[in-house]
């Protein structure tokens, strides 16, 4: 299962600097997707993009998460050399993440 | 009813300089609004107003404020609907005299402008030893080549101008919610030094700052998340209580949608810690945030906190880094990639002959590649289009790898089409932070 199926997202910039939020559906999928979309499982799925530091912030209340995720930007927006210089479509790629089956995970 | 003085209406006419106007006319017109603030500087903007602003000393303000200000003002004006917006750019005092033309041509009368100026502090920077945020360098470094420096006002300035009667004020470089906190904190005369209140006043404006992307814009994903009437989005409005509660609202019969889902995306949106979020105004905390559904296209917002600001502003400042050259050429049918990828090495050969080096070169095939340098499904596309681009100090290298992706033509691999080249000036964006007491904003009233 895609992480596209229980959760929806959208990406920020600040220069060099991407944040990419992650909201589900169901209240009722946090608990467990908080143990499996770790800030290891997002820098691997990230890998060879971002060069930096990947931090997690929680958000119960919203059942939500923010994943900033430092040097991803080749330079920033004004800089980077890339098609989508803001990395707007990184949003649509994290979603694209294959989460475990339910229950493989404690 | 309620007096204005328990509960406005802020609406949010632009997301954007290049944004729709129509959405803002039916808010003037539908909205039942006291304000309407138009949020148009993005990270770079001011700094390439700053070179329009060179070359003719009385430009340097938004390129659409004329378009803008004639579909709204006379829509404002009949309903003492006051205008906020950072449209000045590089040049508030020229966007007042431009903007106070139009309503004289509208035969407008009883109107107070006023400009806010002060942002500008390259003069500030001249002397002091500052180090760039982003990388750690001495400003020194970037300094001969610097076009504009901003700092981020805050609220005040904005604030007195509306308490001195301003039905329009024009801003150069503001923090984009301190546009929408200022009209709460001068109708509803709310204490600075109430952190709650003034983060919760910047939640507000973080919602609606970036205008229809609170609303359903930049929502869509068919068959998860669907909206309806894209084609006629309606921009969203804040009705704000005197205590600080606020509901993020649309005009009915305008299209989009707004719920939990499309506030919670918009409120976390270039975002870094939720609990600090730092603002001229206030260190605002997001963390407590609570979004409640009120029947169909209405939230209410509570839970926003806050800390003292740091007492540093935040400046912005915009030079010049050089050159982008471009090229683009699409392959497609049977063997595209292929051939596609056989133009590209073709080119990376080239290049190294004239030691352009690999670092400021990239190679993209769009529709395989261009966004996660990697695809992410195995089916072949049935088209790819090269992209190359040059980073260059000199521009005649930057011109040279445009021409290079066109000579493929008659010079490369089958079936070649639709090539285009051009190379542009690089305006780079870094910041310093200077202490904020060193920044004098001042404002410029005139009235017809």
């Amino acid at each position: 299962m895609k992480l596209h199926e229980i959760a929806h997202s959208r990406t920020g910039d600040k220069g060099n600097t991407s944040n990419i939020s992650v909201i589900i559906y169901k209240r009722e999928d946090y608990a467990w997707l908080k143990s499996v979309l770790t800030v290891e499982c997002v820098r691997q799925h990230f890998l060879g993009m971002v060069r930096g530091e990947v931090i997690r912030y929680e958000l119960p209340e919203l059942g939500a998460f923010n994943f900033v995720l430092y040097d991803a930007l080749g330079g920033g927006v004004t800089r980077s050399l890339a098609l989508d210089a803001h990395g707007k479509t990184l949003s649509s790629f994290l979603l694209s993440l294959e989460l475990p089956e339910k229950g493989q995970v404690d | 009813m309620s007096d204005i003085s328990d509960v406005i209406r802020i609406g949010s006419g632009a997301g954007y300089s290049g944004d729709r106007i129509d959405p803002a006319i039916e808010l003037v017109e539908k909205g039942n609004l006291d304000f309407l603030v138009f949020e148009c500087l993005a990270e770079r903007t001011i700094a390439l107003a700053q070179l329009r602003r060179s070359r003719d000393p009385q430009s340097g303000f938004d390129p659409l404020l004329e378009e803008r200000i004639r579909a709204c003002l006379p829509g404002c004006a009949s309903r003492g609907i006051r205008i906020i917006s950072n449209m000045g750019a590089a040049n508030p005092q020229a966007a007042l005299a431009k903007t106070k033309a139009i309503a004289q041509s509208l035969g407008i009368k009883n109107l107070s402008l006023a400009a806010i100026t002060g942002d500008e502090v390259s003069a500030l920077l001249a002397g002091g030893e500052y180090t760039l945020l982003e990388t750690g360098a001495p400003l020194d470094s970037i300094r001969d080549r610097i076009i504009s420096a901003n700092a981020y006002l805050g609220m005040e300035p904005i604030v007195e101008a509306l308490d001195q009667g301003a039905h329009i004020v024009l801003t150069g470089r503001v923090a984009d919610p301190a546009l929408f906190l200022a009209p709460a904190v001068h109708a509803f005369r709310w204490d600075r030094q109430n952190y709650r209140l003034m983060g919760q006043g910047i939640v507000m404006g973080h919602l609606l700052e970036c205008a229809g992307q609170v609303s359903g814009g930049y929502f869509a994903d068919p068959g998860y998340k669907d909206v309806s009437g894209l084609d006629h989005l309606g921009f969203p409005f804040a009705e704000v209580l005197r205590e600080g509660t606020f509901s993020v609202r649309k005009v009915d019969g305008s299209g989009g949608r707004i719920d939990q889902a499309t506030c919670t995306e918009q409120l976390l949106y270039e975002i870094h810690d939720p609990a600090r979020y730092p603002t001229p105004d206030v260190i605002a905390d997001f963390s407590g945030v609570s979004l409640t559904e009120e029947g169909s296209d209405c939230v209410t917002v509570r839970g926003g906190k806050g800390h003292p600001p740091s007492g540093q502003l935040k400046v912005s400042i915009g030079y010049r880094d050089g050159y982008q050259g471009e090229g683009q050429i699409s392959y497609g049918g049977v063997n595209a990639v292929a051939r596609g990828q056989l133009a590209s090495e073709i080119l990376q050969k080239r290049f190294a002959r004239w030691q352009i080096p690999a670092e400021d070169l990239r190679f993209d095939l769009i529709g395989l590649n261009a966004l996660y340098g990697k695809g992410t499904e195995s089916v072949a596309p049935a088209e790819v289009r090269l992209r190359v681009t040059v980073r260059s100090m000199s521009p005649s290298i930057a011109a040279k790898v445009g021409r290079e992706v066109e000579a493929l033509y008659t010079n490369g691999p089958a079936g070649g089409g639709g090539a285009v080249a051009q190379v542009r000036e690089i305006v780079a964006i870094q910041s310093v932070l200077i202490p904020a007491e060193l920044v004098k904003p001042q404002i410029h009233l005139e009235k017809i």
